[in-house]
């Protein structure tokens, strides 16, 4: 294993991180906190609680899967787009790593920015309302999931994209819409049984759903099917990149 | 000599149907200079690339120094170092932090007494904490450089180095070219400068519409396939060539004042003492003569319109 060739590549992403601080994580932070002030603590002191749990802690977890999900495709696309827009990615290319080495560099570093994000974002969140974690190790394990797993999607689409509108179309026209409809501020079971239905659909539901599960123990689908489906999507993401780096995709010509 | 590259029958097809390189077959000899030298769309990159790993060859084989460079793709690239036509650079890094990057990313731990010996011999030192972005072009130029030489490459390809660098700049690049061979690197050239070639390279391959058509050392190739004229300024001007001197291969300049003799230097008589009696005899006198040499360049140039 090319071991200097992660730690370069991790270096260099994480240094970036550091580079544009305020865009990296202020920003994120900065949102979200708003969203605590504005659903939270305004709108939501005139909502009942839900399953039990106060509407501003129950929007805790979808809070930090939206800013999670969001900032790992915004992080690893760009990570992975730059470069190829500048022509820098000759150096990748002709280096000697394999696809794999290239993955931890770029989605390890892009994850570990989205782990910090989301810790801050729990921090920054206990200041607004109370938190309990029931089940730490399920819930990191979700984190982890949903991290690893939304850096692969955007490294992804850092390689199909081939312009700006490309790489911010799909995070702002997909990604986006679906995380508002996953539950991040509602419990899918406020539906009515035809949108209750239609919401089975989203993946993100199934991400949310397990990660609030492991904050307050309620969850609109089963907590097993939620690991399920996050790691069905994240073996779904690493065989198209396995594929893409096989056949050179919009990487080799 | 033992080759360190040897490619043979590598063909390049795009997805479009074009052919980049067709049957290309080639050795490379440890610690020389290799010019290719080729007009545009030749196919000069696109075998720079195949080498590097950056493209995919569709037939054939490119070993490096023994090892196939699609199976043993980490020993052979982890050898080889490449300064790109473009100049793409990570605008927001600094001189260091880039070189530190490249040394990395081929397997290379961390040496700041190699990288501060890369950087003085181009002149970057007092750059290093510089940002890729706040430098001439000519210094981003460099800063490539560096980072081809970052990781000790065995074999340097050189993609067009010195296209849009100043003179100075120009002489300080050959300079350390000149100085990797004595360290025992191979390097391959492609230039637009011919002179670059001529200055630099010890043999000259010719690639032209994806195919070599010429690989040979450059003393040979200057001496066996230059001209060497001779050109005699005339006292008075002369209508024609004198009937008497039409053995020779005389040409009568358009301001009839000057007379050109091209000879041959390989042979084993060149003409000119034959050439002066006979000026003399038929009472063609000179003020002055002097001659010249075919550079790599006009050889270039025939070889590329014959194909």
């Amino acid at each position: 294993m090319n071991f200097h060739a992660v730690k370069a590549i991790y270096r260099y992403e994480m240094a970036r991180m550091f580079r544009t601080v305020v865009q990296s994580i202020v920003a994120p932070v900065l949102s979200t906190s708003l969203y605590f002030v504005i659903f939270g603590s305004a709108i939501g002191s005139r909502i009942t609680e839900i399953d039990g749990v106060s509407y501003g802690s129950f929007i805790v977890p979808g809070l930090i899967m939206l800013s999670i999900m969001t900032e790992s495709i915004s992080n690893s696309s760009f990570a992975i787009y730059f470069p190829k827009f500048t022509g820098t990615i000759f150096e990748v290319l002709s280096a000697p790593v394999s696809y794999g080495e290239v993955l931890l560099g770029y989605v390890g570093a892009a994850a570990t920015k989205s782990v910090i994000i989301g810790t801050i974002i729990l921090g920054t969140a206990s200041f607004f309302v109370d938190l309990e974690i029931a089940h730490p190790v399920i819930m990191v394990a979700f984190l982890l999931l949903t991290c690893v797993s939304f850096c692969l999607f955007g490294f992804l689409l850092g390689i199909w994209a081939d312009g700006w509108e490309k790489l911010t179309i799909v995070p702002i026209l997909v990604i986006m819409p679906l995380t508002f409809l996953g539950g991040t501020f509602y419990s899918i079971s406020m539906l009515p049984p035809v949108w209750q239905t239609i919401s089975l659909f989203n993946p993100v539901v199934y991400l949310i759903s397990g990660f609030r599960w492991s904050f307050y123990e309620n969850a609109d689908v089963s907590v097993f099917l939620s690991l399920g489906m996050a790691v069905a999507f994240l073996i779904a993401c690493l065989a198209i990149v396995r594929w893409v780096f096989k056949t050179g995709y919009k990487l080799r010509t | 000599m033992q080759a360190v590259i040897n490619i043979k029958g590598l063909t390049k097809t795009y997805a479009g149907g074009f052919d980049a390189l067709k049957n290309v077959s080639l050795s490379i000899n440890k610690s020389e200079i290799f010019a290719l030298l080729g007009p545009n769309g030749a196919g000069k990159t696109t075998l720079i690339n195949i080498v590097c790993g950056i493209t995919r060859l569709t037939q054939g084989e490119v070993l490096v120094d023994g090892h196939d460079i699609v199976s043993d793709f980490r020993l052979t690239r982890a050898k080889i170092g490449l300064v790109p036509q473009e100049m793409p650079t990570e605008s927001f890094e600094t001189v260091w932090n880039t070189c530190r990057f490249s040394r990395g990313l081929f397997g290379k731990g961390a040496s700041p007494e190699h990288l501060e010996k890369v950087l003085k011999s181009l002149s970057l030192w007092d750059r290093k904490d510089t940002k890729s972005m706040e430098l001439s072009g000519g210094m981003k130029r460099r800063v490539l450089i560096a980072k081809a030489l970052a990781h000790e490459p065995e074999i340097l390809f050189l993609d067009e180095p010195t296209a849009g660098v100043d003179v100075e700049l120009r002489q300080d690049m050959w300079n350390v070219v000149k100085s990797l061979r004595k360290e025992g690197v191979t390097v391959i050239l492609t230039t637009h400068y011919i002179e670059e070639a001529e200055q630099l390279a010890d043999r000259v391959g010719v690639i032209n519409n994806g195919e070599i058509i010429l690989v040979e050392d450059k003393k040979k190739l200057m001496r066996e396939m230059g001209k060497k004229q001779l050109m005699l300024n005339l006292y008075e001007e002369l209508d024609d060539v004198p009937v008497q001197l039409s053995n020779y291969d005389l040409e009568l300049s358009r301001n009839r004042r000057r007379l050109v003799y091209t000879y041959d230097t390989k042979g084993e008589h060149t003409g000119i003492t034959d050439l002066i009696n006979d000026l003399r005899r038929s009472g063609i006198r000179f003020n002055d003569l002097q001659t010249t040499q075919s550079s790599l360049e006009d050889i270039f140039v025939d070889l590329v319109k014959k194909t």
